[in-house]
């Protein structure tokens, strides 16, 4: 498989927040700066890569009754050096995430990519597709993060933009907030990405007129026209 | 020239019923609300109002210019939108707040769900908590009818307080003529039950939710509101705060109201029920919008819920 293929999948076509609409709830609960979104992203797409590689090494030996803990114990080794590593080297970052740095055990993400991906694809396809679905999750988080930041606290990577004064809606940063700019961008990229339908054409058939048995939709809605 | 006959589907014969009639009767309505605002607030109403009802309009039709729809401010619903959501701002609200709350009534409460008729809420009080939950301090500081601005406490908060022991309270006669601090549409009962007698002539809306909301308040603040059971003075309680311009203007939207008698008594009832809970037992001192906005969201549940018998009797199978 073409491996720039899979790092693009992650990060466009199948963006894990505004396409598979997956991790959700890391989304939606640490979105409220620019910098906690760069922080989940990073460490969820180390999360992602580690556990891809390991999953994928060892994808002939786990049993498929039992994958699912297999994974999961996977995935928490991994969580469990990066929350150390954060602790260790980024203490503030990490009081920022909170809970949410032990919960990438579960987050959806790595479980979807670990069952649908790792576990029948070999070890450098995989790792790849860790590291193209973790940037695809930190450009969308810390996009999503910076509109909550700008929007609820006047501010961008914590440096104040409209000065002391300027009171930015307190609400965007709440609970409902996040809903709302993660609905609303989810739109915004859908617009921006739709596909045009540039052949006119039927969906019978794939769009190929030869071999088409069927009555052509177009010949009749033009009939009915005159 | 040929002759056409065309066969339409019923119905043949319609009233003359249309949402731009409806819309301007609602807005003859709050006439009175309005002119009591302006009379007790002065200038701040008055700007409150202009810049809801423009930011309102102009959000309307940008919305159709961007996404290339037929223009819809003709049916004059983000007007009432608009004067309804400056109804239910203190007079200490910033002009660009208030604007920015008209703007967050029609596109995303409104348009983003599909444009009239397809809200899920009541826009205007969808935008008023927006706009309580971003600026908490602008939207609660309250002031005194007149020129001078002076701050105060709404009669609910110091209720809330405790300290109507204290003789602090407002005379009855001052709660029902609007001389108190409050949103600036809300302080005057007169001058919305002037409107609301308008609306009950002209059929635009029908009694049931506003009796049972402001009837089941009065009940709940009678039997709990006071320090003994039974001695609540519920008068205050129908009088003071939003429970007048909920009840009548806000409740009763087309849109977010159950669509049988049954299922509108439940809304009332319900409506009731959780604005005497939040004011006698919650942590704000008024509730009427945070009521009605929870209510909103459990109409399409009640109107399963009562679908009427056909015609002819037997129950409505598979509906």
């Amino acid at each position: 498989m073409n491996l720039f293929k899979v790092f693009k999948n992650g990060i466009i076509d199948e963006n894990p927040t505004f396409r598979l609409v997956l991790g959700t709830c890391p989304t939606l609960a640490i979105t409220t700066s620019a910098i906690n979104g760069i922080g989940m992203g990073l460490s969820t797409t180390a999360v992602l890569i580690g556990s891809n590689i390991v999953i994928s090494l060892l994808r002939k030996f786990i049993p498929a009754k039992v994958r699912m803990p297999a994974f999961v114990t996977i995935i928490a080794g991994f969580v469990t050096i990066v929350q150390l590593l954060l602790k260790a080297y980024v203490p503030a970052l990490d009081k920022a995430l909170g809970i949410y740095i032990p919960l990438i055990v579960v987050n959806c993400i790595i479980m979807a990519r670990a069952e649908s991906f790792a576990s029948k694809n070999p070890v450098l396809d995989s790792a790849v597709d860790g590291l193209g679905m973790g940037i695809g999750f930190t450009i969308a988080i810390t996009l999503i993060g910076s509109i909550r930041e700008i929007l609820g606290s006047g501010s961008i990577f914590g440096t104040q933009l409209f000065g002391e004064a300027a009171s930015p809606a307190l609400a965007i940063i709440l609970p409902p907030g996040g809903f709302l700019i993660f609905g609303l961008s989810i739109g915004l990229v859908n617009l921006i990405t739709k596909r045009q339908v540039l052949k006119t054409g039927c969906s019978t058939n794939g769009g190929a007129c030869e071999g088409c048995g069927m009555p052509c939709p177009m010949e009749i809605s033009e009939k009915e026209g005159e | 020239m040929e002759i056409n006959l065309i066969a339409g589907s019923s119905p043949h014969v319609k009233s003359g019923e249309s949402t731009q009639k409806i819309m301007r009767d609602v807005i003859i309505a709050l006439i009175p609300a309005m002119l009591a605002s302006v009379y007790h607030f002065k200038v701040d109403a008055a700007m409150l109002i202009l810049a809801t009802v423009l930011s309102c309009v102009l959000s309307e039709y940008a919305w159709n210019k961007i996404t290339r729809k037929p223009n819809t401010i003709s049916d004059l619903s983000a007007v009432v939108t608009g004067i309804l959501l400056a109804l239910n701002l203190s007079p200490a609200v910033p002009i660009w707040i208030a604007a920015i709350g008209g703007a967050f009534a029609i596109i995303i409460v409104k348009q983003l769900f599909g444009g009239l008729g397809h809200n899920f809420v009541n826009p205007a009080l969808a935008a008023r908590a927006f706009m309580m939950a971003s600026w908490p301090v602008q939207m609660t500081t309250w002031q005194l009818p007149g020129w001078d601005a002076v701050s105060s406490a709404t009669p609910l908060a110091l209720i809330k307080e405790g300290s109507e022991a204290a003789g602090q309270l407002p005379q009855f006669r001052d709660i029902f003529l609007g001389n108190i601090a409050g949103t600036i549409g809300e302080t005057s009962a007169l001058a919305i039950l002037i409107g609301a007698a308008y609306l009950f002539i002209r059929r635009v809306i029908t009694p049931e939710i506003p009796l049972a909301f402001i009837g089941t308040v009065g009940i709940m603040t009678w039997i709990l509101g006071g320090a003994q059971p039974f001695t609540g003075d519920y008068l205050y309680h129908i009088f003071s705060g939003g429970l007048m311009l909920g009840a009548f203007f806000m409740a009763t939207d087309y849109t977010t109201s159950p669509m049988t008698i049954k299922g509108r008594l439940i809304m009332g009832v319900g409506c009731g029920l959780l604005t005497s809970v939040i004011r006698l037992y919650g942590g704000y001192p008024e509730g009427v919008s945070y009521s009605i906005l929870l209510m909103n969201l459990v109409v399409p549940m009640i109107d399963r819920f009562m679908i009427p018998k056909s015609f002819g009797g037997g129950a409505v199978k598979n509906a």
